[in-house]
């Protein structure tokens, strides 16, 4: 505990209170008042009569009699079939992963046992690359997937964002896998092991952890991406995130913005599971990289 | 490792990134220098008796689908596109200078050209947000760091809210609120005593919107950061501060402070990256009309009608330089510590 000396005089200690108050209501705040909001119709959600009607739902019960009602989800989900789009994200979710993280484990170890020059510039073009704005390369990917007649398909969009989020990968297992000391493959190479037997038999099984960290990321960015998704997919292979950009051009004309607020709080879901779970991965990730400076 | 062996496991993310990392840059770069064919027009005159002859202009459709089949990617046109008034507009800007006798006028004017608007917001996003991040994420680390344990896990998985959400969800959800409508643009209302104030009508308040919500997205990011850092602050530094009579601020900005510098730098790093990239916030706020910003730029010429694939293709190769020439302090000091480390 703290010694007398370092305890907060009680000024500082409210003010500090006061402060962490005030930064939990502006991050928690936002998701709070959405989720309650969307169980609402859109009169109590915008409402310019009288705020209040936001969380006692007065507009709502006149409708329906009740002040909550699920029109905004029914909406979304069955009538605009937005299950459609969660089950694309999910598809294009779990392939990133798993073959990034696949391809990106193999690069990560190769690129932090090899001591040549050439690692350092790999390195710094994985940098310049994680660096550039994904829509940049979009432009690119147009004409040639056009030719090819590949584009619009949920395959080509799985292929585009691993590469997409191999930067950042390779800096991230290259940085876990230099914590594993070399001694330990090297024994293994002694024993006569080639490099490749070393890594399955020696590495693999102690790199869970920084692997089931970097999948996090990994799929944070297939599951957040936009520009790749509303740029490279038909409008029946929409992911979550273009879709719902989609339903406010549609939806704004119409008066249903309920529907993609609905949408917007079920995409939030998932990500609010995820931090609960693995809050203690996804802190260690976002230090592991800065740990080395 | 061996060459041999490094090569075989460097391969597949060598072959993914070379072929849609590397390639459509290359790509992106050729067609920025072609544009594409323009119909082939046939003029044909029509003469009807009694009425007269007439001229007409068609367009010869064989003709044009047979250029275009012979050479796809249009005509050679070098720099033109970069120049044109839609990008680095050379002409343009000369008529400027010479009309403006003042920096003041010049820069106005300068304004209006739409790629110069673009890159004016992105730098101001890059030059406001970063730092008010850093500072932001440090005092909340510090105010977190002051809390009873138990409450400080519940902190953080609160922070972690906005940054973990998807960017065009986020903005969306900022949004909603500050719709003149919405819960905090009526509080907004109230405070202007004007009925009709909104966001969205005035363009130094959508700039002000934006980067809000650009601190908010990022805040958290430093926060952890920081907040990992002063777990492993050292006691016996602090504690000699404190005999040497150093109050509770002189000990965080010549302890605590440079305790965290490499961190700092860290979080400025990935911080300009992301920044430089701001994209999402601009159509989650549909903010176009009031500030453009290169990656949109980008984006509202590929979306269009009309997909401006020479002119995105112009932009994009401009972005990336940019993004060079930002990395480029980062870059010769990372080759300074691999020289060192080995």
């Amino acid at each position: 505990m703290a010694s007398r000396a370092q305890r907060m005089p009680t000024s500082l200690r409210i003010a500090s209170s006061l402060f962490v108050l005030l930064w939990f209501i502006l991050a928690a705040f936002p998701f709070l008042w959405t989720v309650w909001g969307s169980f609402k119709v859109e009169l109590d959600f915008f409402s310019i009569a009288d705020w209040t009607n936001a969380l006692t739902g007065a507009r709502t019960e006149a409708v329906y009699g009740s002040p909550f009602t699920t029109t905004g989800y029914e909406g979304a989900w069955i009538q605009e079939e937005f299950w459609r789009n969660v089950l694309n994200t999910g598809i294009v979710c779990f392939f990133v992963v798993t073959i990034s993280l696949t391809i990106g484990t193999l690069g990560g170890y190769a690129l932090s046992r090899s001591t040549y020059n050439y690692t350092f510039w790999l390195l710094i073009t994985a940098l310049i690359f994680r660096a550039m704005p994904p829509i940049t390369l979009v432009s690119g990917y147009l004409l040639p997937f056009f030719e090819w007649n590949v584009w619009g398909i949920l395959p080509t969009t799985i292929i585009v964002l691993v590469a997409i989020n191999q930067p950042f990968t390779l800096w991230m297992l290259h940085s876990f896998f230099k914590n594993i000391p070399s001694e330990l493959d090297e024994s293994a190479k002694v024993d006569g092991c080639n490099q490749f037997q070393a890594f399955r038999r020696v590495i693999i099984p102690v790199m869970w952890p920084g692997v089931i960290t970097t999948g996090l990321f990994s799929f944070l960015l297939a599951y957040n991406d936009f520009a790749v998704g509303a740029m490279l997919l038909s409008e029946s292979n929409r992911t979550m995130v273009p879709a719902i950009a989609a339903f406010l051009g549609t939806t704004q004309t119409e008066g249903n913005v309920m529907f993609a607020v609905a949408a917007v709080v079920s995409a939030t879901v998932p990500l609010f599971i995820l931090v609960m779970f693995f809050q203690r991965q996804i802190v260690g990730g976002l230090t592991a990289g800065a740990v080395k400076g | 490792m061996r060459h041999k062996t490094f090569l075989w496991f460097f391969l597949p993310t060598g072959l993914a990134m070379l072929l849609f990392i590397a390639m459509p840059i290359v790509s992106v770069v050729t067609q920025s220098i072609f544009a594409p064919h323009p119909a082939v027009l046939l003029e044909v005159e029509n003469c009807t008796p009694l009425i007269g002859c007439t001229t007409e202009t068609t367009v010869d459709q064989e003709a044009t689908a047979a250029l275009r089949a012979e050479k796809p990617l249009g005509r050679f046109v070098g720099l033109d596109i970069y120049f044109n008034r839609g990008h680095l507009a050379i002409q343009e800007i000369g008529q400027i200078w010479a009309a403006n006798e003042t920096w003041g006028g010049f820069f106005t004017e300068l304004g209006n050209l739409p790629f110069y608007r673009a890159m004016a917001f992105t730098l101001t996003f890059v030059a406001v947000v970063t730092p008010l991040t850093i500072v932001l994420g440090l005092v909340i680390a510090l105010a977190v760091n002051s809390l009873h344990r138990q409450l400080k896990g519940l902190m953080i998985f609160f922070s972690l809210l906005p940054m973990i959400v998807t960017p065009l969800i986020g903005s969306l959800i900022l949004f909603w609120m500050i719709d003149s409508r919405g819960v905090i643009g009526n509080a907004l209302v109230y405070l202007a005593g004007d009925p009709d104030f909104s966001l969205k009508a005035s363009t130094g308040l959508m700039w002000v919107a934006l980067m809000v919500y650009g601190v908010w997205h990022a805040a958290p990011f430093a926060f952890v950061v920081f907040y990992a850092g002063l777990q492993t602050l050292p006691q016996d530094q602090i504690e000699a501060a404190q005999i040497d009579g150093a109050t509770r601020w002189q000990q965080v900005k010549f302890v605590v402070v440079p305790h965290l510098m490499p961190l700092v730098t860290f979080v400025a790093l990935i911080q300009l990256m992301d920044n430089f990239k701001v994209f999402e916030p601009i159509i989650g706020f549909s903010a176009q009309a009031h500030a453009q910003s290169l990656s949109t730029f980008i984006f509202y010429d590929l979306g269009g009608e009309t997909r401006q694939l020479s002119s995105a293709a112009a932009t994009s190769v401009m972005t990336i330089f940019g993004v060079a020439i930002l990395l480029s302090p980062v870059l010769v000091r990372t080759w300074r510590d691999f020289k060192g480390a080995r």
